[in-house]
């Protein structure tokens, strides 16, 4: 109940063009020239001190970025991007690498103090016995600070940005960079191929289980600047981890562009939980500014019994186009999707994940909650497959859709293809709006129209929620609330 | 058929371009439909056959299974007419316990000559497509051209650019026929060919009709068949139609539109029987026009060999109050490929709209195949939608049970099969016809055993 209390404060103090998070913060910072040609690619690797195969890599991307065009299939509409009116790199000054978090801009600190990110690690040392998270910021292109890394090498875990890992990791970037989602794989992941400027690399090793839970905030802070920030994790044999990204932009009156890529690989028997609280900068209630949040996301269940989970509470953004996917490769592997999405005001929601099963006895499980409200449209756009050879795979899919108000939308569309008798898919959807028994029912019972539409949103979305660590579920209920707000009631 | 005109891209295509010059001036209709026939002629080619990257072919590649064009067939000739009279009895007997009023078509033309037209009672008026349109008026063609039902679709335009063959069938308002009206579809030639129907059926305020199509098809000869049923069902009008395809041969395309549109309190009831025969897509789009109506599309797909059946399916609720229903069942065997793609789509506005869409799908062999994509695209809050899509096999579980009864496991298939299929035949009112569907999906089963 407490919780439910809390989300009728946050909708009632907040009005509706609040964004809690629309902060901007004057740090000097260092950008590459404006535009893209082969020279920026060069440029930004060479900022990175990258070895050539990299570079090649890169530039390799660049060139196929050039002849390929940007999708039209998703039900989002947005005026034609400039790729030559962007920046695409973008470090903060006081570069190169920071030691420690004492030499990390004070001010930057401040930034994420004021995101309530738990950086500080004496805030943890300080006592309660709370659970305590790695964190990895990424402040517009670069990395700016990795948390508990001594901790995590006595495990064995390796946990840096991926631009140190690239020196001092370089086999393992080199074996898996690109293995999930190949460079040519879509429009956005080739262009973040060519440009992708820092993000976190994860290694964990054989049968470790990693001691705390690996989180990376990612911000995007200088004006007119893309993110293309690439994550790289990598489950060998036995291993878990738990990983949550969060996601936060200052507010701008024009749109800024994030394309990132993120490859997961779990091995036989490994797991790896991935849990996203995407809360770019939505605009205003006209549709003016926000974040176009273009994300390929992937996972490749190569060995036998592994596992990988998908969370995403997806409350940001102008537009959003992402659907994070599972290859079920290994025999007996899982895929898991849990995803809330919500939308208000102007914003253009089209998510969802893909289910591809290869292997033997795999399955997998999609629970989709959207809410759209305002003027906004939400769509659940998602693919199960079975190939010839995955005997016994395995589907369940619900995507639920809440309608608040009466000129939004709210879209399902599912692609379920089977090519094995042995499959059994079984997919069901319902949209419809708070029902008028329900709410009867909770305003029978003395509670206002706000806290039931608050209480009733809360119940919706549960299934989902309870998937999120437990730091973040808190997080994740707080911006719900925030999101709704102005529609609720 | 003017300067606008894409160049054709495949060599089929070319012959269309090349069949349309020639045959545009002897089409039914004359002048009259000329700019119908040359808007929607002009679409398609500007489109070409639908490939996978049309999202509403997304499972069906036309282009590809049209890699030639069929001559037109031309309307069959006296001594033809007679020779289809002969075998008609045995091709297609008439349905059990169903004193049906029938209306023959040879390759897609009206033959009142095998038709019962003079037991047609008062307030039904039947006329071949090229004699309505002689004497049609514009309201006529609009009601042909269906507005803003199946827009976009090019395999629609080709039809419509044409259209040669059909029927228009009007039932005054208030009149309950009460035989049902049995649309009998023959093809005489052994040659292949292409055949390319429109048929109007409009039923006036309170009218009500049950209208059967059945295609018969023997000879074995390739076809190409692009045909279109345009309803229109007005206050308070019942409609029950039921349609059985020919299952025509291997390397034969059939494409088979339903244009339905419903005005106030009207209700639709349209069921669909397809099994295989090359390559079918059904695709039938639906509009509420008015409140407080009702449609209910319904069908089963038994497929095996390498039939590949398609059912596509747009409902549009423009206005409130409206209720939809989709049922549809498949069992695919072999290296059968069932799709099924249903779009529900609410408009602002068409509050309290209820929509439930379902799809469920067996599969027999590792061979098979099912898509299914059950959309929804919703704009209105208070409406209440949701569908369900499931594929598995037969049930371990139940075929253990009716084998450990003693059925022999052939035996036990087929009941549970047949158990699962029925149920979307218990959709169609009429009992009589709802038995004569049954008992040709139970043939379809009962051949499937002793193969």
């Amino acid at each position: 109940m407490a919780a439910v209390q809390e989300t009728v404060d946050r909708v009632k103090s907040v009005d509706v063009d609040a964004y809690k998070y629309g902060f901007f913060t004057d740090i000097e910072s260092d950008k590459a020239p404006k535009g893209l040609s082969e020279d920026t690619v060069r440029f930004i690797s060479a900022k990175k001190n990258e070895p050539v195969w990299l570079t090649e890599w890169r530039l390799d991307a660049y060139r196929r970025w050039l002849t390929m065009t940007e999708p039209d299939w998703a039900r989002v509409e947005y005026p034609k991007i400039d790729y030559q009116d962007l920046y695409y790199y973008s470090a903060p000054k006081s570069s190169p690498g920071p030691k420690n978090l004492d030499e990390v801009d004070p001010e930057l600190l401040r930034v994420y103090e004021k995101l309530g990110i738990p950086l500080r690690e004496q805030e943890v040392l300080a006592g309660v016995q709370e659970r305590r998270v790695a964190v990895d910021a990424v402040f517009d292109s670069v990395s700016v600070a990795t948390t508990f890394k001594a901790e995590l090498a006595k495990a064995g875990v390796i946990f840096c940005p991926i631009s140190e890992a690239v020196h001092s990791h370089p086999e393992l970037v080199k074996k898996y960079l690109g293995s999930v989602v190949p460079v040519t794989d879509n429009y956005f992941a080739t262009l973040n191929s060519a440009v992708f400027s820092d993000g976190s690399f994860v290694y964990i090793p054989p049968g470790v289980r990693c001691p705390m839970e690996l989180s990376t905030y990612f911000r995007i802070n200088e004006q007119n600047t893309g993110q293309f920030e690439r994550t790289l994790i990598i489950a060998d044999k036995g291993s878990y981890v738990s990983y949550l990204e969060g996601c936060t932009a200052p507010k701008r009156d024009e749109n800024q562009l994030h394309a990132a890529v993120v490859e997961l690989i779990t091995h036989d028997d490994a797991e790896i939980k991935y849990s996203t609280v995407q809360n770019w900068y939505p605009g205003d209630s006209e549709g003016k500014g926000g974040i176009y949040n273009f994300v390929t996301k992937r996972g490749d269940c190569r060995g036998a019994r592994s596992k990988i989970s998908w969370t995403q509470v997806e409350t940001g953004s102008a537009i959003t186009w992402k659907y994070p996917s599972c290859i079920l490769r290994g025999d007996e592997s899982r895929g898991e999707f849990y995803s809330i999405a919500i939308s208000n005001g102007r914003q253009q929601v089209d998510s969802g994940t893909k289910m591809i099963h290869l292997g033997k006895n795999t399955t997998s499980r999609i629970i989709s909650k959207g809410i759209s409200a305002g003027r906004s449209n939400n769509t659940y756009r998602g693919q199960v497959s079975a190939h010839r050879k995955a005997t016994n795979a395995r589907n369940f899919t619900n995507c639920d859709s809440l309608l608040i108000g009466e000129t939004c939308g709210a879209h399902t569309i599912p692609y379920i293809e089977a090519k094995n008798a042995t499959a059994v898919f079984e997919h069901e959807a319902t949209t419809s709006k708070i029902s008028e028994d329900q709410l009867f029912y909770c305003k029978q019972r003395g509670l206002s129209a706000e806290e039931a539409t608050a209480l009733i949103v809360n119940g919706f979305v549960r299934d989902v929620l309870q998937q999120l660590p437990m730091e973040f579920a808190v997080e994740a209920q707080k911006l719900i609330s925030i999101s709704l707000e102005g529609s609720v009631g | 058929m003017n300067a606008r005109s894409a160049p054709p891209q495949t060599s089929a295509e070319a012959k269309i371009a090349a069949d349309y010059v020639g045959a545009r001036l002897s089409l039914p209709g004359g002048h009259a439909v000329a700019d119908l026939r040359d808007a929607a002629f002009d679409a398609f080619m500007a489109a070409g056959f639908p490939t996978r990257r049309v999202e509403a072919w997304h499972y069906t590649d036309l282009k590809r299974a049209m890699s030639e064009a069929l001559p037109i067939a031309s309307p069959p000739s006296a001594t033809s007419i007679l020779a289809q009279g002969a075998r008609l009895a045995s091709l297609c007997p008439r349905m059990e316990d169903v004193d049906s009023l029938r209306v023959v078509l040879v390759d897609g033309h009206f033959i009142p000559a095998l038709s019962d037209v003079v037991r047609l009672p008062q307030g039904v008026a039947l006329h071949s497509l090229a004699d309505a349109l002689a004497h049609g008026d514009a309201a006529l063609i609009e009601a042909l051209a269906a507005p803003g039902l199946g827009q976009g679709d090019a395999a629609l335009a080709l039809n419509t650019a044409f259209m040669q063959g059909g029927f228009v069938l009007d039932i005054a308002a208030g009149v309950d026929v009460v035989h049902p009206i049995e649309v009998v579809s023959l093809s005489s030639s052994v040659a292949a060919q292409a055949i390319y129907g429109r048929s109007l059926v409009r039923l006036g305020a309170g009218a009500r009709l049950t209208l059967v199509e059945a295609e018969a098809c023997d000879n074995g000869s390739i076809e190409q068949r692009n045909c279109a049923l345009v309803c229109q069902i007005a206050d308070d009008a019942t409609l029950e139609h039921v349609f059985v395809p020919a299952e025509l041969s291997q390397g034969s395309t059939h494409v088979a539109h339903l244009l339905a549109s419903l005005q106030s309190r009207a209700s639709f009831n349209s069921f669909t029987l397809a099994r295989g025969g090359g390559l079918v897509r059904r695709q039938v789009f639906l509009r509420f026009d008015g409140d407080h109506s009702k449609a209910q599309l319904a069908g089963a797909n038994l497929l095996k060999g390498r039939d590949h059946c398609d059912t596509t399916l747009i409902v549009q609720h423009v206005a409130p109050h409206c209720e939809s229903r989709e049922y549809f069942k498949s069992v695919l065997d072999e290296e059968a490929t069932g799709v099924y793609q249903g779009k529900v789509i609410v408009a602002p506005g068409a509050q309290k709209t209820d929509g439930a869409m379902k799809s469920h799908a067996i599969l027999l062999s590792d061979g098979a195949t099912m898509n299914n994509k059950p959309e929804l695209e919703i704009f209105a809050d208070d409406v209440v939608c949701g569908h369900g899509a499931t594929v598995s096999q037969l049930d371990e579980d139940q075929l253990f049970y009716a084998q450990a009864r003693g059925l022999p496991k052939h035996d036990a298939e087929a009941m549970l099969l047949e158990a699962f299929v029925d149920e979307s035949a218990d959709r169609i009112e009429n009992e009589a016809i709802r038995a004569h569907v049954i008992a040709l999906m139970g043939g379809w089963l009962a051949a499937r055993r002793r193969a």
